[in-house]
C-alpha cells in the first residue's frame, strides 16, 4: 500500500465509515422493533471494518457484489443512506422501489449489485461481471464479499476453479465471521482454514484480522493492484465475528455468552479509536465532530424514508420486462 | 383433545416418526442446535441425538442427493429444506435422482425418501424467498407431491409419506406456522390419497391447497351472507390429483374457482382447469375462474406484496363471477 494511503485522512475516513455503518444499523435494529422495517434484517455490527477497509481499495469503476448481511457495503460503497433506509421502509424512493427491502440493495449507478439472499448466489454473478470487464479490455476490479457459509456451496467451488482457469480480475473477501446462521464453521467444514482451499484452486489468498480496519485496508489495497494489474483473482479471509444475531428472528440459542463477549472486546470501533488517539489524530472533540455529522446523515435518512411514498399498486408488475410483452 | 399449532404438530408428527422407526432420521440445515429454521425440530437433537438429527452445512445439492443414496440404501431419510427457494440448488438431484431412479433402473431401485420445505408468501420477504414452486414439483412424474393446510395434516402427513416407498415432497406454508386447532392426544397417521371438503355447499366449488385454503373459507362465509354457499377442496396432494373428489363436486355445483399460490401460467390452476374442463364440460354453467399470484417476483413493500397474492376478496369477486346475478 502506499504511504500516502496511510494519511491521517485515510485513518480519520475509515473511523467515519465504520460510525456510519455503526448508527445506520443500531437505528435499523431499532425501527424494526417499531414495525418500519419488516421482512428479515441481518446487521452488520461487529464486521464494519471490513467494509470500511475493503472498499476504499475500489475505484468508482470497480463493481461490488454483496450479500443479504449487505447495508454495511452498500453505505461505504456510497449509496445514499436515504435511498438504502427508504428501500428497507419498501418505499417508492427506495433505491429498487420498495421491491428488494434489506435483503436487495441495489444500486446500478454505484456499481453495486446488491443485495443477493441466496447463500453464494453472487459469487457466478461477480464471475460474470468480471468475465466482461475481462473481455471488453477494461481494467475494472469486481469485488465479491460472502460468508464462510458460502464455502460449503458447489457455486463456491465452481466460481473459485473458473476465476483462476480464465485468470479475471476478481477479488473474493470472505468474511468468516464463524457461523452460517446456528452452523459453527468446524460443525460445516471438514477443512478450516479457508486460504487452502484458495490455494488448492491456486489462487493467491491471504488470511486478515476483519477486526482491525487499516489491516483490512492495508491488504484489500494491495489485492487489489494485484488484481487490477492482471495478475488474476485474490482471495481474502477476514476474521470475524457478528455481534448480534443472525436476523432479528434468532434467539441465538448456539452461542456461548462468554464468546460473544470475548469478540466484543475486539469490537473494531474502539479499537480503532484507541489507535488514533495514540497516534494523535484523534480527541473527543473530533470524535464528537464525526457523530455529529454522522447522526446528521442518519436522521436525514430516516426523515426520507419516514417522508417516502407507497408505490402505487397498479405499477405491480412494472419492470418484470422491458417490454410487457 | 389438545391445542396445538401447525408448528408443534409438525415437530409432533417428526418426534412420532423419529421414535417409531428406527430407519428413519432427519437431517438438513440447522435441524439441530438450532432447533430448526422455523423451530419445528426444537429440542429433537437433545432428545434422539445427533446421528438422527442431523445438521449438514450450505450444500443443498449434496444433502439432498445424500438423502436419496441412504434411502437406495435402505435407510428412511427425513431431509429438511430451509425453503422451497433454496430447494432449486438441489432440484437435479429431487428431478434426475428421486423422481427418475425407480423408471429408470427398471424397478430395480426404490427411493423411500421424504423432503420437507416450507413454501409460500406474506411476511415480506420479496423475491427470493417467498414463491411458491410446488406446482412445479407437481409436474414431475415420479414424485408425490403433499400441502398440508391443516394442524391435523402437518401432525399426520409425514408418517403416511415415510411409509409410501416413493419420494414424497411435503410444502409446509411459512404463513401458517401459528394456526391453532384442537386435536386428539396421539400422532394418527391420514390418508394421502384424497382430497378433503373442507365446506360442503351446492352453487360453486373453490378448489384449493395450503396457505390459500383458510382465505377460501374466509371467502366461503363472505359468500354465504350473498347467498351464495360454496363448497371447499382442499387437495391436500397435488401430485397425484385427487380429480375425482373435484370432477364430482363441479358436476354437483356446476361452477369452478381455482385458487393458487402459485403463478397462472403454466401452472397447477391450468391443470385442473384443464381437467375440468376435459371431464365436466358439460357441466359447466359457467367458464371456471382463477385466482393466482400475479406474475411478478414477490415483491418486498407490503401493499405490493398483498395486491400480488390471491386474498379473500379476490376469491370473493371470482366465485361471484361465476354465479352471475342467479344462484
Ligand atoms: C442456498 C441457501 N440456503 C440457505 C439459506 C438460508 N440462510 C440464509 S443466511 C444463512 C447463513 C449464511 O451464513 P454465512 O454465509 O456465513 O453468512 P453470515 O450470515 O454469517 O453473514 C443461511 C443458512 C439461503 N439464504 N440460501
Ligand atoms: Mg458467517
Amino acid at each position: 500500500m502506499k504511504t500516502e494511503e496511510h494519511s491521517p485522512e485515510m485513518k480519520i475516513d475509515l473511523l467515519r465509515q465504520m460510525l456510519r455503518i455503526r448508527r445506520f444499523e443500531e437505528k435499523a435494529a431499532e425501527l424494526y422493533s417499531a414495525a418500519k422495517i419488516r421482512g428479515f434484517l441481518h446487521l452488520y455490527i461487529g464486521q464494519e471494518a471490513i467494509a470500511a477497509g475493503a472498499m476504499r481499495a475500489l475505484t468508482a469503476e470497480d463493481a461490488v457484489v454483496s450479500t443479504y448481511r449487505e447495508h454495511g457495503h452498500a453505505l461505504a460503497r456510497g449509496v445514499a443512506a436515504a435511498a438504502i433506509m427508504a428501500e428497507m421502509y419498501g418505499k417508492a424512493e427506495g433505491c429498487c422501489h420498495g421491491r428488494g427491502g434489506s435483503m436487495h440493495l441495489f444500486d446500478v449507478s454505484k456499481r453495486f449489485y446488491g443485495g443477493n439472499a441466496i447463500v453464494a448466489g453472487g459469487l457466478p454473478l461477480a464471475l460474470g461481471l468480471a468475465l466482461a470487464d475481462k473481455l471488453a479490455g477494461r481494467a475494472r476490479v469486481t469485488a465479491c464479499f460472502f460468508g464462510d457459509g458460502a464455502v460449503a456451496e458447489g457455486e463456491f467451488h465452481e466460481t473459485m476453479n473458473l476465476a483462476v482457469l480464465w485468470k479475471l480480475p476478481l477479488l473474493l473477501l470472505c468474511e468468516n465471521n464463524l457461523y452460517a446462521m446456528g452452523t459453527a464453521i468446524a460443525r460445516a467444514l471438514s477443512e478450516t482454514d479457508l486460504c487452502k482451499k484458495a490455494e488448492s484452486y491456486r489462487m493467491p489468498a491471504e488470511r486478515i484480522d476483519g477486526m482491525d480496519a487499516l489491516a483490512v485496508a492495508v491488504a484489500s489495497a494491495d489485492a487489489t493492484a494485484a488484481v487490477r494489474a492482471g495478475e488474476g483473482p485474490r482471495f481474502l479471509e477476514l476474521t470475524t465475528y457478528r455481534f448480534r444475531p443472525h436476523s432479528m428472528f434468532d434467539p441465538d440459542l448456539y452461542r456461548d455468552k462468554a464468546e460473544i463477549a470475548e469478540w466484543k472486546k475486539r469490537d473494531p470501533l474502539p479499537r480503532h479509536i484507541g489507535r488514533l488517539k495514540e497516534e494523535g489524530l484523534l480527541d473527543a472533540a473530533k470524535i464528537d465532530a464525526i457523530e455529529r455529522a454522522v447522526a446528521d446523515e442518519l436522521a436525514q435518512a430516516v426523515a426520507f424514508a419516514d417522508a417516502g411514498t407507497l408505490e402505487p399498486v397498479e405499477s405491480l408488475t412494472r419492470d418484470v420486462y422491458a417490454r410487457t410483452p | 383433545m389438545t391445542k396445538l399449532n401447525y408448528r408443534e404438530a409438525l415437530r409432533d408428527g417428526l418426534r412420532d416418526a423419529l421414535v417409531r422407526e428406527p430407519r428413519a432420521f432427519l437431517m438438513g440445515l440447522d435441524v439441530g442446535r438450532y432447533g430448526g429454521t422455523y423451530a419445528v425440530s426444537r429440542g429433537l437433537l437433545e432428545e434422539l441425538g445427533p446421528e438422527r438429527v442431523r445438521d449438514t452445512p450450505l450444500s443443498e445439492s449434496a444433502f439432498v442427493g445424500a438423502g436419496i443414496g441412504a434411502a437406495i440404501g435402505g435407510l428412511l431419510p427425513i431431509v429438511e429444506i430451509m425453503t422451497v427457494n433454496f430447494s432449486l440448488l438441489a432440484l437435479d438431484q429431487i428431478m434426475n435422482n428421486a423422481a427418475t431412479l425407480r423408471h429408470m433402473t427398471g424397478g430395480q431401485l426404490a427411493v423411500p425418501l421424504v423432503i420437507r420445505m416450507t413454501t409460500g408468501a406474506g411476511r415480506q420477504l420479496a423475491a427470493q424467498h417467498s414463491h411458491s414452486l410446488e406446482g412445479w414439483y407437481a409436474h414431475i412424474p415420479g414424485l408425490r407431491i403433499l400441502a398440508p393446510a391443516t394442524v391435523e395434516d402437518a401432525r399426520g402427513m409425514l408418517w403416511t409419506a415415510l411409509m409410501d416407498p416413493d419420494p414424497v415432497l411435503i410444502f409446509e406454508h411459512a404463513a401458517l406456522f401459528g394456526l391453532e386447532a384442537e386435536l386428539e392426544g396421539a400422532v394418527t397417521p391420514v390418508d394421502i390419497d384424497h382430497a378433503k371438503i373442507r365446506r360442503a355447499g351446492k352453487h360453486v366449488s373453490l378448489v384449493t391447497y395450503g396457505g390459500t385454503l383458510h382465505k377460501t373459507l374466509a371467502a366461503a362465509e363472505t359468500l354465504a351472507k350473498d347467498g351464495i354457499d360454496a363448497e371447499v377442496i382442499d387437495l391436500r396432494s397435488l401430485r397425484p390429483l385427487d380429480t375425482e373428489t373435484i370432477i364430482a363436486s363441479v358436476k354437483k355445483t356446476r361452477r369452478a374457482v381455482i385458487i393458487d399460490e402459485g403463478w397462472r401460467s403454466g401452472s397447477l390452476s391450468a391443470e385442473i382447469s384443464a381437467r375440468v374442463m376435459e371431464q365436466a364440460f358439460y357441466d359447466l354453467d359457467a367458464p371456471v375462474e382463477r385466482v393466482c399470484t400475479a406474475e411478478v417476483p414477490i415483491p418486498y413493500a407490503k401493499q405490493l406484496e398483498e395486491a400480488a397474492l390471491p386474498q379473500p376478496e379476490t376469491i370473493v369477486q371470482a366465485a361471484r363471477k361465476t354465479v352471475g346475478t342467479h344462484v
